[in-house]
């Protein structure tokens, strides 16, 4: 009986990736364990082996073939001797030997949304005379350190991978090539050991930029970032100062589970003598991330991996410095302000476009910056408003939002006509099934149900 | 005493002794000529009564919280700072007034942090834990114990990024020695052949637990062994051992030949801070190593000896120290608080 060969899904967050080739041409025989494909992700090209023997009896994707959706068959198996029409067949599916792609079960309240190719509103910072193009937000950082690194010799890049496997997440590819292993540096696995080393040479006047693979990984570091880094200025009477970048991927990505997926926001932004960056644009990242290697103090700039891959409109300028400490009002709006960061802004740009079909103008703030946190911004979008709903994808105690809501409850207190409400993650940690994965991740629907009950609308 | 403090009591002179023994009674350790002697003299005496005066202010509430007192290990940071050039770089653990004042720091500026003072080096924002000099190159003063060793060697990491020939002489002591972040660095160290002397300074005792109790082995040189990292045990008492180890440490550090272990058998004569009683060792035991061992002791006996200075000129030196640490005491007895508006200023740059 033929089978079909499905197009795996090659890392926890791959949706789609590009055959580059085929190693076995239609007619040949296949043995299980062949390489029979190179797949391209957008981290890394991978071959893909056949789980199944027989003859290729048909390539259903020609190589070369960009996007092409995990899951789509790809080729089709026969047995020996076995006749298949050149129609699609009608073959039982079956996966090459590859992890099974992480299809949503139907049960699943919320499908993950598909961010917005380009930014959802035009951006003020970017004057109209500028010209943009699309770049991803993995592009965005990678092009963020390398004109930085040109700018200025006392810039490094140090962290896991980042060197000869040109980044865990491909965020560092090609920085070796261009600066050498002078500056771009592979560390061993040993966060506490080398995020010392990184604040070390900092106080000696270097500008590290230390890349964690994911900020679940720098909790072994965390008594650098903070003891040693975060208040040094301070315990020196403003003698030494430490500038320093700690980068990486922070929060939930996809079916990595619950010592993968943490948000690590409330963390850092509790502490003084931190700057905490959490941006969500290519242009933001881009813009954010030269200002922070720029920035005499400690940075702590939380990424996201699920939003590396997504593209949006980036200036074409070598010097695209955004301010630290500005949100940004990126949809105006008079009846409820929606207030997010990182990965939440995209459900709450699609929350709020649901929103508006039902008459409810929704303003959008994207905070960027978490420490120091723009209030200003948010209070004046309240006083305009008169609600609030705060949106992240980290636990609700003691985080991001409940800040906001406490400083919106203390100082636009006469301005509310509802109380502010928090749209977080559940206070669990992260589980593993896709289900329930999906139930502790907020979601559009449930931003537009807040805003619907802070509006007092059905 | 009981069998564990016998016990203990007896390791700690043995350590010294083995060292002293093995070194043929420190006849193979170059002498120190009669400016040596002084310095080396002069420099130790300073840390004394600096010290003394600063368990003194302690004890009439003028310093508070944590005050770790160097007494009794004096040798080890005077004779490393003979052994460095300027530019070099060192950086300690929390007991570090000993270190601050042989790099060069204002005695006045650090008792006046730790009294609390605007005067202070930290602006009276550190205390004794946390200080900082750039321009003695001292970079700290670190309160978490292991945390310094990483610091140290991303300090060297800046050298050898730079291209210069400075070195960072990494201190910290045997309770540090069993931090997972001592080995980090080792590793990392050795691997880009870093230009750090780590110093050991092993005084038997992480606060009130000795050696043998924490340390699964106890010859603390060898701790680099997994990652071929060389080192030795030095007597940490005798000023000429430590400083003719630095040289070569140090030389070779600066020729490219990467990190290298210097483990100082000393001993503390105070408890572990103020506030420590440090029943865990009998009083013979502190008080034979300061009859037999002491470092000041060791170069005093020297320079009568020698001939290098009388009774009168030593005690003039004393004199003369006293003076110091007298005029500092006062100054940082009197001099004013931080200003109230200080306390939000120095969290971050501006920018």
């Amino acid at each position: 009986m033929a089978t079909e060969i499905l197009m795996p899904a090659l890392s926890p967050t791959m949706e789609e990736g590009k055959l580059s080739k085929w190693l076995v041409k239609e007619g040949d025989s296949v043995q299980s364990g062949d390489v029979i494909a190179e797949i391209e992700t957008d981290k890394a090209t991978m071959e893909v082996e056949a789980v199944d023997e027989g003859t290729l009896a048909k390539i259903l994707v020609e190589e070369g073939t960009e996007s092409v959706k995990v899951n789509t068959p790809i080729a089709v198996i026969a047995e020996e001797g076995e006749e298949v029409s050149a129609e699609a067949p009608s073959a039982a599916p079956v996966e090459a030997a590859a992890p099974p792609p992480e299809a949503k079960p139907a049960s699943s309240p919320e499908p993950a949304p598909a961010a917005p190719a380009v930014m959802a509103a035009a951006d003020p910072e970017i004057s109209p005379d500028t010209e943009s193009s699309p770049l991803t937000v993995r592009e965005a950082l990678r092009d963020a350190m390398a004109e930085e690194m040109r700018r200025d010799g006392d810039v490094f890049l140090m962290g896991e991978e980042v060197a000869q496997y040109q980044g865990a997440y491909k965020v560092s590819q090609g920085l070796l090539d261009e600066f050498g292993d002078r500056r771009v540096i592979d560390t061993p696995i040993t966060e506490h050991g080398f995020c010392g080393i990184g604040v070390g040479a900092a106080l000696a006047g270097l500008k590290p930029i230390v890349e964690f693979m994911t900020w679940n990984f720098a909790m072994q570091a965390i008594d650098h970032i903070i003891n040693s880094a975060a208040k040094t200025l301070y315990m020196s009477g403003g003698q030494m100062g430490c500038p320093i970048v700690f980068r990486g991927a922070n929060g939930a990505a996809a079916r990595v589970a619950a010592q993968h997926s943490q948000c690590y926001s409330a963390w850092y932004a509790h502490v003084p003598g931190l700057k905490v960056i959490a941006p969500y644009t290519a242009s933001d990242a881009k813009g954010l991330l030269k200002a922070a290697i720029r920035d005499p103090n400690p940075i702590v700039f939380l990424e996201n991996e699920l939003l590396y891959g997504q593209s949006f409109d980036v200036p074409k300028d070598d010097d695209w410095v955004l301010p630290i400490g500005k949100a940004k009002v990126v949809r105006e709006g008079s009846d409820v302000t929606l207030v997010s960061f990182s990965h939440g802004m995209a459900y709450t740009l699609e929350a709020a476009e649901v929103l508006s079909g039902e008459g409810i103008k929704a303003e959008v703030i994207d905070l960027r910056t978490l420490r120091p946190l723009d209030m200003a911004t948010i209070i004046d979008s309240v006083k305009k408003t008169n609600r609030i709903v705060t949106v992240e994808e980290a636990w609700p105690v003691c985080s991001i939002g409940s800040e906001i809501c406490s400083s919106v409850a203390r100082d636009a207190f006469d301005y509310l006509d509802a109380p502010p409400t928090q749209v977080s993650g559940a206070d669990v940690p992260m589980p593993y099934a896709a289900n329930l994965e999906a139930l502790a991740l907020p979601s559009a629907g449930q931003v537009a149900d807040a805003a619907r009950a802070v509006c007092y609308a059905k | 005493m009981t069998a564990s403090e016998e016990h203990a009591s007896v390791h700690a002179d043995e350590d010294i002794m083995n060292i002293v023994e093995t070194a043929g009674s420190n006849a193979s350790v170059p002498d120190f000529n009669a400016e040596q002697e002084r310095h080396a003299y002069r420099e130790m005496l300073l840390i004394r009564r600096f010290e003394e005066k600063a368990g003194q202010l302690y004890g009439m509430g003028f310093i508070g919280g944590f005050c770790h007192l160097y007494i009794g290990q004096e040798a080890v940071v005077t004779g490393m700072q003979m052994a460095i050039k300027k530019g070099d770089q060192l950086i300690t653990t929390y007991r570090d007034h000993g270190h601050m004042l042989s790099a060069g720091m204002d005695p006045k500026g650090v008792m006046a942090e730790l009294t609390g003072r605007e005067s202070g080096y930290s602006r009276g924002k550190g205390g004794s834990m946390h200080m900082f000099s750039i321009e003695a190159n001292f970079y700290g003063g670190h309160g978490i114990v292991g945390a310094s060793t990483p610091l140290g060697s991303g300090l060297a990491f800046a050298n050898k990024y730079r291209g210069n020939d400075n070195v960072c002489l990494s201190y910290f002591g045997d309770g540090s020695a069993n931090q997972g972040q001592v080995y980090e660095a080792f590793n990392m160290a050795k691997l880009w052949s870093l230009p750090v002397i780590y110093i050991i300074e092993n005084n038997k005792y992480a606060m009130g637990t000795s050696i043998d109790r924490s340390s699964s082995t106890t010859d603390l040189s060898q701790r680099g062994a997994s990652f071929d990292i060389p080192g030795e045990q030095i007597d940490g008492m005798d000023v000429r051992a430590v400083k003719a180890a630095g040289d070569m440490a140090v030389a070779r550090a600066r020729e490219g030949k990467g990190p290298y272990i210097l483990e100082m058998l000393t001993y503390r004569y105070r408890g572990h801070s103020m506030s420590d009683p440090a029943k865990y060792r009998t009083k013979e035991e502190v008080q034979k190593m300061r009859t037999e061992h002491d470092p000041i002791e060791q170069v005093r006996a020297r320079m009568l000896d020698k001939g290098i200075a009388g009774e009168d000129e030593l005690k003039q030196i004393d004199k003369d120290v006293r003076a110091i640490v007298n005029e500092a005491a006062e100054y940082a007895q009197n001099a004013p608080e931080p200003a109230a508006s200080e306390l939000y200023t120095d969290i971050l740059k501006e920018t």
